[in-house]
């Protein structure tokens, strides 16, 4: 009970210093979204690394470690190679969204393609891919209160008191609450984390390199590698299509709005990798966990950090680790509603009803977050139960996203709207199939060499999609041309 | 391509190019499995190198 009581308090605090972080500001949808786009180096390297350490990484990251092994290490390396891309891509962002005033992702397709029916499908593309990762961090936080409780709560109610609370203090606070809660939520994760990465294996093994001989005998090739599935081209390819969809997801897009200058994404690009690396910590905890508690299966290995902290530690201490947890899961969670919502209501509500005025646009926002949360709660529960499928699902539809963007920022105009659209279209329909049917490319085409069949599918999503995108921009660049003159001349 | 464009490739180099030979446990290098320890020098290398490209960018020389 002590356990919970500690996770109970450390969520009483980031309500209340989110709640502290709304006074006397006039919540308009530009503060309530973007924060007034005031925030300096700290806060939106706050909102950037709430990124990194998500339900995904804190769980996730050490189940990967426990139940993979050697594969998990692509978790460390994505987000380096997306923060060398931030460098370029984030601050040419920026600079658009300021002389245009975007609020979301979305505003930032249409305006740049100047179609805001390509903003539409951005916006119901992001939505689609942010609810598994919303359902992701329900489960988490679900998991991490019914273990902490030793299950006396059940997961069930856990996961829906979680939810009034997240959706409680988005609709109260907007993103400066997001930020508030992710400077608590950082503190003490990196605290926890790194004990925990720490003690472990010097408790167990006496230091981490014992720890990883004793793994490496016990278990010989779990630290590498494996030559087929999981192999280095799964590795390369996996990392790569995760580098593409980092500042894809529309949260991550929109907190580029709140930044007060562009250089404050250079300066923390040079920074971000090095904070990176506390993910190493946690795979201390899930490969110390091997060992210590071995005997769970397939998505049960997210279970592995709370099981070894129950085994080792002091009731009061677990609920430190719950509590640590839960926040991983709140901060990135109301950064997903909060985005989804106003995607909803402004890129999509108001393309359909163009008389919608801003007032009208903030308050349907904060409406559309309990239905965003119930539509999420209602997938949690009966979405089936492989949490990773969901993410990477999400993932490889973010992705698609990104030829577009990259193209669109060219000094030269390389590609048209329908081009993106039917790229985008193309490259999610990919994604879906693969996904809901479950094939592999080894499955497809086992004549493939080795390397090829073990790609990650999103890699033949995204080939599709910027095929696609350059064969309709073609098509229909040319049709217009011919087309254009007579018309033009008629009109006139 | 400018010096600090070639320069951003690196990393994407070394970290994914090297998988390859770097996928073993031996030798461990600061305690650390040989592919994780590659891993790890990698990230800290990518900030390397970007404090490099940070001051070699003229963008960020102008003043406040």
């Amino acid at each position: 009970m002590t356990a919970l009581l500690v996770v109970a308090a450390t969520v009483l605090v980031a309500v209340v210093l989110a709640v502290q972080a709304r006074r006397g500001r006039d919540m308009d949808l530009e503060q309530w979204t973007v924060g007034g786009r005031g925030f300096g180096s700290v806060f939106v390297f706050l909102l950037m690394a709430g990124e990194i350490y998500t339900t995904f990484t804190f769980l996730g990251g050490s189940g990967w470690a426990y139940g993979k092994g050697g594969p998990a290490f692509y978790i460390l390396c994505y987000g380096s190679l997306a923060f060398v891309m931030s460098y370029w891509l984030l601050p040419a962002v920026w600079r658009y969204g300021r002389r245009k005033e975007l609020l979301s992702q979305a505003d930032f397709y249409t305006a740049k393609f100047d179609s805001p029916a390509l903003g539409v499908l951005v916006s119901l593309v992001g939505v689609v891919a942010l609810v598994p990762y919303l359902v992701l961090q329900l489960k988490g936080l679900g998991i991490i209160v019914s273990e902490t409780s030793g299950g006396r709560i059940p997961y069930a109610a856990a996961i829906i008191v979680g939810t009034v609370v997240l959706a409680a203090y988005v609709t109260i606070s907007g993103v400066r609450g997001s930020a508030w809660t992710a400077a608590l939520k950082d503190v003490l994760i990196l605290a926890v984390v790194v004990f925990l990465g720490i003690y472990l294996p010097v408790r167990y093994f006496g230091g981490y390199s014992e720890m990883f001989h004793a793994v490496d005998a016990a278990k010989p090739g779990f630290l590498t590698l494996p030559a087929k599935g999981m192999s280095p081209s799964w590795f390369v390819s996996t990392v790569l299509l995760s580098a593409f969809g980092f500042y894809m997801w529309p949260h991550s897009f929109g907190a580029v709005y709140t930044a007060r200058d562009e250089r404050v994404f250079r300066r923390n690009a040079v920074v971000l990798p090095l904070y990176q690396l506390i993910l190493l910590f946690v795979f201390f905890a899930g490969f110390a966990a091997v060992l210590v508690v071995p005997g769970l299966k397939g998505s049960d290995g997210d279970l592995s950090l709370l099981r070894i902290s129950v085994k080792t530690f002091d009731p009061w201490f677990v609920g430190v680790v719950g509590g640590a947890g839960v926040l991983t899961a709140l901060v990135p969670g109301s950064l997903i509603l909060m985005t989804s919502a106003t995607m909803l209501a402004k890129n999509v509500y108001r393309v359909a009803r163009p008389g919608t005025s801003d007032r009208q646009v903030g308050v349907l926002a904060k409406i559309l977050v309990p239905v965003v949360a119930v539509i999420a709660l209602y997938f949690t529960f009966n979405g089936g139960d492989t949490i990773v499928s969901l993410l990477l699902m999400g993932y490889s539809l973010v992705t698609q996203l990104f030829p577009a963007l990259l193209l669109s920022l060219c000094r030269r105009r390389l590609v048209n709207a329908t081009g993106a659209a039917a790229g985008i279209l193309v490259g999610v329909a990919v994604v879906a199939a693969f996904t809901i049917s479950g094939a592999t490319l080894a499955g497809l085409a086992p004549w493939l060499p080795q390397p090829v069949q073990d790609l990650n599918t999103g890699v033949v999503a995204l080939v599709a999609n910027v095929v696609v995108l350059g064969l309709v921009t073609m098509i229909t660049r040319r049709h217009r041309a011919v087309r254009g003159a007579p018309t033009e001349s008629v009109t006139a | 391509m400018r010096l600090r464009h070639l320069l951003g490739v690196l990393p994407v180099l070394g970290m994914l190019g090297g998988v390859w030979f770097a996928d073993r446990t031996e030798p461990y290098v600061l305690g650390l499995p040989f592919i994780l320890f590659w891993m790890v020098a990698w990230v800290v290398l990518t900030s390397v190198v970007l404090a490099v490209i940070y001051k070699l960018d003229p963008a960020n020389r102008s003043g406040e």
